[in-house]
């Protein structure tokens, strides 16, 4: 080894440097710590919601649905026409409302203006049986986005329910129910949801008459029932994987072998880290149902007439598609946005809160 | 036998297995040949397989077949007493307008029968591609299926063949150019594109260069321009294969062999095609079930909206009609296609990665 | 000194560009390489030691970039090199293996198909020639069946016998120097054994220089000629084995040999280094080991400490090593 030659070798011996022997004493504690630059330490929940804040798309989408909420619980309040109703002047029912674009107004609403009464703009014109579109465009998302929320409501409660009993039973129930779950998922869901929409349609439709919730009309009935049926083998499985993988966590062996009860278990390690995954997964189920609803309504099989969805208006306005075009931009924009919204909003939260997704 | 030399056998088993299935699946497009004890003697034989044999793959397999073959039993049964139970349906004795009519009626539908019987005849006759008569048309459902499924097979398999390559290279684009303007520009548009539901894209199309622009004839026999149709067809499952792709891609090229093989000399384009891509496209191959059942469920709308004429017209009007034998028969042979092509798509899977465990 | 090195690494500088900020892993290390020598890089997670390696093939993450410095293969500057130029040199004159055997192979090729890639890649041997020189290499590394091995995949093998495929696969076109990045740090410790002994005895055979990257002092003392300390991405010391292990002199290096588990001395209790390790994205402007350092001084928060000669075979870059340099020399003065 005498041949070893340490590469790069500085001349430098420790006498050529000029140095201050003060310096050489030693350094305290606090002057230590000054070094050590701590990074901020938060919990999950805030450090999530930061990065949700500073996600602008998720920002964005969050003020486009707060917009869209604001106006359709409001706007049924200022503007005085109904959705169902024709357009009446002076308690008389306006015949030559009909089909009229955007910010005009017929001759006897020309006329009652020249009078000096004042007539509320339609905003998006009328449609064919002399009805405000606006209106109807509005009440047609609040149906497009209820549908979407009791859906998805339905889906959760359902599906977090057989999913954590077959979790937390294990062993043969667990088999027995996913079993269930297999089959149910294998069925090709939007057949499915045709072919029930049409029984339950027909069923409901008799036994329903006379009765409060005839309002709300069969097809949307069979709607819910159909997402009660199906669609909650999605999100069963989630959560029983969720519960599945949690149980058998270290962490989880980790509170228990320190003698953690059950209870505190649940509370403090398994529902806070299965619960960001199932409420992502809510998020992203209520547009898939209001494009299954809008689907539906299209095929005709959706809200009962008059009553308005945005998936029906548009169908409606295939008829004169090129009279009156804007009769299909107005609900098509519509729908597009409260989906491409709550995408995402979903896709920002997945990215905030989701446990895989961390680094 | 050592273990490679099986797990050789196992993939060559898959590999005829598909390669049989395809062909089964066209015999029975084409040739309505099944009957009854060629079904059973099929069933019989794969419950032995999955019960007998000695490797996993092989148990695998014949499981996975029978569960589709479970499948469309269950399809075929909740099609067929749904339709059953509506008051008024098709098999009501008062629904009949004449006594001669109702008398052939009961033969042909064997109404006098029990129920139980009546389910049994008619599975019968489906396997042998009865799939019985119209109650408006008063033509053979099995006719219009196999004569309007001929041009829902050109525009769907189009579609999908256009969404997988245009998806996966699109994707691939985003993923290697990743935050830089070709990504930014494709995820913004597909993202768009998820959004707008098959139905809204159709008519917008048809609206913009139909309508407007004059670009495309209107959909007839003498003119069969079948771009519109796909392309409305296709954005939505494209826009999702690329997603798809981005981020499996990201995620495998974050692994160590991608490294390693950079490591190794290999050149840039072949560590993206070669090495990368086959790993990216797992995913990919595991969607092409879900896209099957979305491009037949979507093209019912497509085609309603251009007047294609095809399958998915049939259904829709069917549904309008309210024409439930031609609603359950195409709803079964719907059902019967996406069962196939979810057991095909998941038979490649397993092919293609060889880390999978058989079991 | 007269015969130029093999591979001389000058003042290299490398620095991730993350949304946090710039990390900055490898802070100017610069270190030579003979031919048929091994140097140990040692250093604890985020010392910059795997970074530095990657720097010198080329194969940093796109958020990565080398800012400065030089890399000389045989007296040629390879970060000049154009990415063409790169992909031949890579594997044939510079291979490298890595730390997770389980991970780092293509889950969905075969062994073979991965092994003949790299030989067919940079030789023009014909298709019978690569087969019989995969089945050679498998051999040579001694993977038993190796001609059962060549069609199996990866997820059949166990770890040490994939770190055995690497290796092979690492050394097929023969190149002249092997950087192995902590090679055996995921595999069980019989197997580790294993896989070191076969490095040796390849080198032996094969006479190409090997870099051995570990955080695991111990596992690299009796194989290397050299040995250079890491820390936060720059050298705290560097010497002969013998020289760092008996005459440690950076403060960082006496905490690592402490912290080694010791046979002979039955009761002594293992001192661990405390602290976390220094954080990439802040960098103190003194000495980076200064806050966990129990005999920090004042100058060691205010200024970096240089690389000082201790004697011939040894080199330092701590300020506790200057003082008590300095006091040997006053001590030589008074008497």
């Amino acid at each position: 080894m005498s041949d070893y030659n340490p590469n790069i070798p500085p001349k430098k011996r420790p006498f050529s440097l000029q140095l201050d022997p003060a310096k050489f004493e030693p350094a305290t504690d606090e002057e230590k710590a000054q070094q050590e630059v701590m990074r901020e330490s938060t919990t999950f929940f805030r450090d999530g919601m930061r990065k949700l804040f500073h996600n602008p798309l998720a920002v964005g989408s969050m003020i486009v649905l707060l917009v869209i909420l604001v106006t359709i619980v409001i706007a049924p309040l200022i503007v005085p026409y109904s959705y169902s109703g024709m357009i009446t002047v002076d308690g008389k029912r306006d015949k030559s409302a009909k089909n009229l674009p955007p910010f005009t107004y017929s001759k006897l609403e020309q006329q009652a203006i020249d009078n000096g009464e004042t007539v509320f703009p339609h905003i998006f014109g009328t449609d064919e049986l002399c009805r405000d579109y606006f209106i109807r465009v509005i009440y047609g998302a609040r149906v497009s986005l209820s549908v979407g929320f009791f859906a998805s409501l339905i889906v959760l409660i359902i599906g977090l329910l057989y999913g954590s009993i077959a979790g937390y039973a294990g062993g043969r129930t667990d088999l027995i129910m996913m079993r269930i779950v297999d089959i149910i998922y294998s069925l090709p869901d939007t057949l499915m949801v045709i072919l029930l929409s049409v029984v339950l349609d027909q069923l409901l439709g008799q036994s329903l008459q006379n009765t409060a919730l005839a309002s709300i009309g069969p097809n949307m009935l069979s709607m819910f029932a159909v997402f009660g049926l199906l669609y909650w083998v999605g999100m069963a499985r989630l959560v029983r994987g969720q519960i599945l993988s949690i149980k058998n966590n270290e962490y989880v062996l980790a509170a228990q072998a320190m003698g953690a009860k059950p209870g505190r278990i649940i509370r403090r390690h398994i529902l806070p880290n299965c619960m960001s995954v199932i409420i992502i997964s809510t998020a992203l189920q209520i547009p898939s149902a209001i494009f299954t609803e809008s689907f539906l309504s299209f095929i005709g099989l959706g809200v009962q007439a008059p009553m308005p969805s945005l998936g029906s208006l548009a169908n409606s306005a295939r008829q004169a598609l090129q009279a009156y075009p804007y009769k299909m931009i107005f609900p098509a924009v519509g729908i597009c946005l409260i989906v491409l919204s709550f995408n995402l909003l979903g896709d920002g939260l997945r990215d905030a809160f989701d446990p895989k997704l961390r680094k | 036998m050592d273990m490679t030399e099986r797990k050789r056998k196992e993939r060559q088993l898959i590999a005829t297995t598909v390669l049989a299935l395809v062909i089964f699946a066209a015999g029975l497009l084409f040739l309505p040949i099944l009957t009854e004890k060629i079904l059973l003697g099929a069933v019989l034989v794969l419950i032995a397989g999955a019960l007998f044999f000695t490797n996993n793959t092989g148990r695998y397999v014949c499981k996975r077949i029978l569960l589709a073959f479970l499948t469309i039993f269950i399809i075929a049964a909740i099609t067929f007493f749904t339709m059953n139970a509506i008051p008024g349906g098709p098999f009501s004795k008062e629904k009949a307008p004449s006594a001669a009519v109702q008398a052939v009626l009961e033969e042909r539908f064997h109404l006098n029968e029990p129920v139980g019987k009546q389910f049994l005849l008619y599975l019968e006759g489906l396997m042998q591609g009865n799939f019985g008569i119209s109650t408006k048309t008063g033509r053979e459902i099995s006719t219009t299926i196999f004569d309007s499924f001929s041009i829902s097979a050109k525009l769907g398999g189009m579609a999908a063949l256009l969404a997988i390559v245009l998806g996966v290279l699109l994707g691939s684009i985003a993923a290697l150019n990743r935050a830089k303007a070709a990504d930014r520009v494709i995820i913004f548009f597909t993202t768009l594109f998820v959004a707008v539901p098959s139905f809204i894209m159709a008519t917008l199309l048809l609206l913009v260069f139909c309508l407007q622009l004059n670009w495309f004839p209107i959909f007839s026999t003498e003119n069969q321009s079948y771009v519109l149709p796909v392309i409305a067809l296709m954005l939505s499952p494209m826009s999702y294969i690329t997603r798809l792709t981005k981020t499996s891609m990201l995620d495998v090229l974050g692994q160590d062999y991608i490294r390693t093989a950079r490591a190794k000399g290999v050149k840039q384009w072949l560590v993206i095609f070669k090495h990368a891509l086959r790993n990216a496209l797992i995913p990919v191959i595991t969607y092409v079930g879900p896209m099957t059942a979305y491009i037949l469920t979507g093209s019912m709308v497509v085609e309603s909206v251009f007047t294609t004429g095809g399958l998915g017209t049939k259904f829709v009007q069917g549904i309008t009609n309210r024409d439930y034998p031609m609603i359950m028969g195409t709803t079964i042979f719907l059902a019967m296609l996406m069962v196939t092509a979810t057991l095909l798509s998941d038979l490649v899977y397993k092919l293609v990665d060889p880390r999978i465990d058989f079991d | 000194m007269s015969e130029m090195p093999l591979l001389q690494v000058k003042n290299l500088h490398t620095s991730f560009f993350t949304d946090a900020g710039e990390v900055k892993a490898v802070n100017g290390i610069s270190y030579n390489l003979d031919a048929g020598k091994v140097l140990g890089i040692v250093g604890e997670s985020g010392s910059g030691k795997s970074v530095s390696a990657y720097s010198v093939l080329r194969i940093l993450t796109d958020t990565g970039r080398v800012k400065e410095g030089e890399v000389l293969f045989k007296g040629e500057n390879i970060l000049k090199y154009s990415e063409q130029q790169m992909q031949k040199f890579r594997g044939s004159r510079i291979s490298i293996i890595f730390q997770d055997p389980m991970t780092c192979l293509n889950p969905t090729f075969s062994i073979g198909s991965q092994l003949r890639e790299a030989i067919r890649i940079h030789t023009d041997r014909n298709k019978e020639e690569i087969q019989a020189r995969a089945l050679e290499m498998l051999q040579l590394v001694g993977v038993n069946e190796p001609e059962k091995r060549l069609k199996q995949y990866p997820h059949e093998l166990s770890g040490g016998m994939r770190q055995r495929v690497m290796i092979a696969m690492a050394l097929a076109c023969e190149p002249d120097i092997l950087i192995a990045d902590e090679p055996t740090t995921a595999l069980d410790v019989t197997i580790q054994a294993q896989i070191l002994e076969l490095m040796q005895d390849l080198q032996r055979k094969l006479g190409m220089a090997i870099i051995m990257i570990t955080h695991d002092l111990g596992v690299i003392a009796d194989m290397c000629d050299e040995i250079i300390v890491m820390y936060g991405g720059k050298v705290c010391e560097r010497g002969t084995a013998d020289e760092i292990f008996y005459n440690p002199r950076h403060e960082y290096t006496k905490g690592l040999i402490r912290s080694i588990p010791r046979i002979s001395e039955k009761h002594e209790k293992l001192i661990p280094i405390s602290g976390s390790p220094v954080d990439l994205l802040n960098l103190p402007k003194g000495c980076a080991f200064a806050a966990r350092c129990d005999h920090a001084m004042k100058i060691c928060l205010e200024q970096p400490p240089e690389e000082v000669r201790v004697n011939d075979f040894h080199i330092a870059a701590c300020w506790n090593n200057v003082k008590q340099m300095m006091d040997e020399a006053k001590d030589g003065e008074e008497t």
